[in-house]
């Protein structure tokens, strides 16, 4: 599949800044003929309608119309504002679709600020708190979504998702609702956003990654977006796609990432992974937040003359396996990378794909870099993180030329690589390497 | 969030006024020397029994004598239990509202001394009840909802025997349950077009009164082609597009939150209809019931809420499923106007009903109709339910309390039908529904391809690629495959 180039002249890359680098970002979205949205028949979310818009994009960006820099949350904002104003409500206007935004505390601008100015400009009863009650939320914006209206709901961390999860809502409810009707209704207007992952400071139960849950769920989407640019291009795309939508963004980047976006209505298109670095060696698999950390890991690699290829999955289901199998056909080497906990995460999942496909092609095992199998920790936060160190001793290993020589001294890299996060934090390399050699005797002998 | 207390609290006006409404002591101020007695020693409290609940639960007679003092019951008493006649002083102003003091320690007593009597307007007889409110139901009308469940009843009897005999391979009947069907349905005018209808599954009388045809019934019984739900679901989970009618998915009371989103779409659409909700006793329990009254609540929006209270959730008797005086006194505590309803009487659900969506519409609310019924039949083909219950409770309830006899007795007693119409029609529909199942087993399944389609709205390569390496495993092995579905 096509890898996309039309964020080229953007940043690659949300910009790090620990200084507090929050932008009001200008509320009034400026659609600048960008109408393209509302006219289509399904939805908004066809091909053809993307294509067009990113070819539209694309000519506004050549032009050298770039908008200011803003971070992530203030481009969640823009996005929300450009759905809402681009939907009206039908009573007043006859358009086809009417965009409602809702969930806990969205009224005063939500407790990451994605919300700002909505109420204010859209009027309460298009943009409103609900109870507190996932299910209840979610349950809502199915029906809401099912009359035909774009229903946004916000689900204030990922963490608390799950009472939306269970029998009531995503799983048996949204995912299955066109299925099970034989395509008599739909909730396809459903987006559901919810800040995801590791933040610093969150613990348990502000920290988790819960998107391998959802991958397993056929008839929804699940997307996570990396960047203030495309946060708001992927999010304008769930909302007017014709399927329900998870719609994860990073929170630690709500106000860390900063970059310049665009001011205008643009989508970017759903299932279609991006190469964000081009390298020979290695491709690195990844999504949202950790994106940044495996950034780093290639710079740090490069040092060292490996040259690393960094995918951007962006969408997880229905996921872009062409692109990741074209660059590991490439490179002969696949490392996969999450917060999520390894056992089961959606890594896995690509992993064996890759496999299936890659199999004669692989140099090494697919590596996984993902978070610790435990419950996300507070203190232990640090060591619990797919952190750059891992990812980048783990590249190198998969490089090392001495540890390819047979089947059987890949089996002893392997060993190597699963073990090696433990090793790492005992701060022994010197014992890791006397553990390799030890293996690598005994399969030898 | 401020909560703050207002100046001058004087305890004990407050007290007197709350207790005997007397108007006269509302603007008196002096202490009053009794009541605090009543609680001065805490170890009065300790050698109580508790099966007899302590006076402070308000069932023991107060000091003045008043009654008033009695636990929270739904209904109109409820605003003079904490009047405060204006004492504004003496409240607290809270986030909602302003809250009056009380200085007695009174917990709200779990249950209210009457249970919540239940409206009829036909007796078990069929005769109309003295003084009842109801809204009159034409001949026309009349003979129509008498049909339609005549239709439920024999569609019932005719598909139960065909899963018997293994024709289809589950169902589930609505018998003893007629009633609520047929008259709820009937009562939502003709006008509703865009009436949504979120339904569980003992509501298929809903779909027959709006047109749905025996034939379509039979289509999705046996998960034929011509079932709008390509053969995807079980028996029963009917839907329709054009009758307003959402598919019926299995989970428990899911349909309730969806209800109320849906119902929101009609109110900021203006809409002149409003969305009509089903769900059992059972479905009380779950937290998507809970979700729902209190989002329809606080969202204010046009819902029906229908609950077929009718004592059985599967093998669980309605008293290990809650321990409230049933389902209609649970809207009050989530600011829903509410009534019971006898469910076996047709007259009454459907006057009910018409109150309840005209309320829902022009005051754009929620409203909660318990209809209490029984499910004279198993729960599923695969229950029997002489197992966990009397066979007497079924006849009873099967023979004195059946619906359709009671609400026929009332169309005899007008002299709108007699045993001739009766056994004419009830012949008539036998044949019609015989023959619409064998017109739908004739009908090819639907073809395999509608086995990957609709899971998005465009299919995505993976599911592409896995039908063609399921047609491939077919080519090789048809014979492990079912014939009738064709490839």
């Amino acid at each position: 599949m096509t890898t996309t180039t039309t964020t080229a002249s953007l940043r690659r890359f949300p910009r790090f800044d620990f200084v507090s680098k929050f932008t009001p970002s200008s509320c009034a979205s400026s659609r600048r003929g960008f109408s393209t949205t509302t006219s289509s028949s399904t939805a908004g979310g066809s091909c053809t309608e993307y294509a067009l818009t990113l070819q539209q994009q694309q000519q506004q960006l050549e032009s050298g119309s770039r908008g200011k820099s803003i971070n992530l949350f203030s481009a969640i904002n823009q996005a929300l504002h450009i759905a809402l104003d681009s939907d009206p409500r039908k009573f007043s206007i006859p358009v086809l679709y009417s965009a409602y935004v809702f969930g806990e505390d969205v009224s005063f601008g939500g407790v990451f600020r994605c919300t700002t100015g909505l109420a204010d400009r859209f009027g309460k009863q298009r943009v409103f708190n609900t109870p507190l009650c996932e299910q209840g939320i979610v349950g809502f914006g199915i029906g809401l979504a099912a009359m035909g209206n774009r229903a946004i709901a916000e689900i204030q961390f990922a963490d608390y998702i799950y009472p939306a999860f269970d029998q009531a809502c995503i799983v048996n409810e949204a995912a299955k609702f066109r299925y099970r009707s034989g395509n008599q209704f739909n909730c396809g207007g459903l987006t559901i956003r919810a800040p995801y992952g590791a933040v610093g400071h969150g613990g348990h139960y502000h920290s988790q990654s819960p998107e391998a849950f959802f991958c397993h769920v056929p008839g929804i989407k699940v997307v996570i977006p990396r960047s203030p640019s495309q946060a708001k291009g992927l999010l304008l795309s769930c909302i007017r796609d014709p399927n329900p939508v998870v719609f994860f963004e990073p929170k630690w980047l709500y106000r860390l990432a900063v970059e310049e976006v665009p001011e205008q209505d643009y989508m970017l298109p759903l299932s279609e992974a991006e190469v964000i670095r081009e390298g020979s060696d290695i491709s690195l698999v990844g999504w949202g937040a950790q994106l940044s950390v495996m950034e780093q890991a290639c710079v740090e690699a490069e040092k060292e003359g490996i040259s690393c290829e960094l995918i951007d999955l962006k969408t997880l289901l229905p996921w872009d396996k062409e692109t990741v199998e074209a660059s590991v056909c490439k490179t002969g080497r696949l490392l996969i990378s999450h917060e999520a906990p390894v056992t089961g995460g959606f890594g896995a999942e690509i992993s064996a794909s890759i496999v299936e496909r890659c199999f004669l092609r692989l140099e090494a095992p697919v590596a996984r870099i993902c978070g610790l199998d435990t419950p996300f920790p507070l203190v232990f936060e640090p060591f619990y993180m797919p952190t750059k160190n891992k990812v980048a001793n783990i590249g190198r290993n998969q490089i090392d030329s001495e540890l390819l020589v047979t089947d059987l001294i890949h089996q002893c890299h392997q060993h190597m690589g699963r073990n090696h996060a433990c090793l790492e934090m005992k701060g022994g390399n010197n014992e890791m390497e006397k553990r390799g050699e030890k293996i690598r005797k005994r399969a030898l002998s | 969030m401020a909560i703050w207390f207002r100046k001058s609290i004087n305890v004990s006006a407050n007290y007197l006024k709350a207790k005997t409404g007397l108007r006269g002591l509302l603007n008196q101020r002096h202490p009053s020397p009794c009541f605090h007695s009543k609680f001065s020693s805490p170890t009065s409290l300790n050698g109580k029994n508790y099966r007899n609940p302590p006076s402070f639960l308000g069932n023991s007679t107060t000091l003045f004598g008043s009654p008033r003092f009695e636990s929270v019951k739904a209904g109109s008493q409820e605003e003079l239990l904490y009047d405060n006649g204006g004492h504004q002083d003496q409240a607290l102003d809270f986030p909602g509202g302003t809250v009056p003091f009380t200085p007695e320690m009174r917990f709200i007593s779990e249950n209210s001394k009457e249970r919540i009597p239940c409206y009829r307007v036909l007796d078990d007889n069929g005769n109309l009840i003295m003084h009842s409110s109801f809204v009159q139901v034409n001949k026309e009308d009349a003979l129509k909802m008498y049909g339609t469940m005549v239709t439920l009843q024999t569609m019932d009897t005719i598909f139960y025997e065909a899963q018997r005999q293994g024709r289809i391979s589950f169902y589930v009947t609505s018998i003893g349950e007629e009633a609520i069907n047929i008259s709820s349905a009937a009562a939502l005018t003709p006008e509703d077009v865009i009436l949504a209808q979120e339904t569980q599954y003992r509501e298929p009388g809903v779909l027959l009164w709006r047109g749905f045809t025996l034939q379509e019934f039979s289509n999705q019984c046996l998960g034929n082609k011509s079932d709008y739900g390509k053969g995807r679901q079980m028996p029963i989970h009917y839907g329709s597009n054009k009758h307003n009618y959402f598919t019926v998915s299995s989970p428990i009371a899911t349909q309730l939150p969806q209800a109320v989103g849906a119902a929101y779409s009609l109110k900021m659409d203006g809409k002149d209809a409003c969305v009509v909700t089903y769900f059992g006793d059972g479905g009380s329990s779950e937290g998507d019931f809970h979700a729902a009254l209190n989002f329809a609540a606080v969202m204010e929006a046009p819902v029906i809420f229908i609950c077929r209270n009718n004592g059985w959730a599967i093998s669980t008797p309605v008293s290990e499923q809650f321990r409230s005086d049933g389902i209609v006194v649970k809207g009050q505590a989530y600011g829903i106007r509410s009534i019971r309803v006898d469910g076996n009487d047709a007259l009454a659900v459907y006057s009910a009903t018409r109150a309840a969506r005209e309320m829902a519409i022009t005051e754009q609310r929620p409203v909660l109709i318990e209809a209490l019924t029984y499910r004279v039949g198993h729960h599923s083909t695969s229950d029997d339910s002489t197992k966990y219950r009397p066979v007497d409770e079924i006849e009873h309830w099967k023979m004195s309390r059946n619906p359709i006899a009671r609400f026929r007795r009332w169309v005899d007693g007008n002299g709108w039908w007699n045993d001739k119409d009766e056994s004419e029609l009830r012949g008539n529909l036998r044949k019609q529904l015989l023959h619409a199942i064998q017109v739908a087993e004739k009908v090819e399944k639907p073809p395999l391809s509608d086995l990957f389609t609709d899971v998005y709205e465009n299919t995505p390569s993976n599911l592409i690629q896995q039908e063609e390496l399921l047609r491939q495993t077919i080519e090789r092995h048809p014979q492990d495959y079912p014939s009738d579905v064709p490839l």
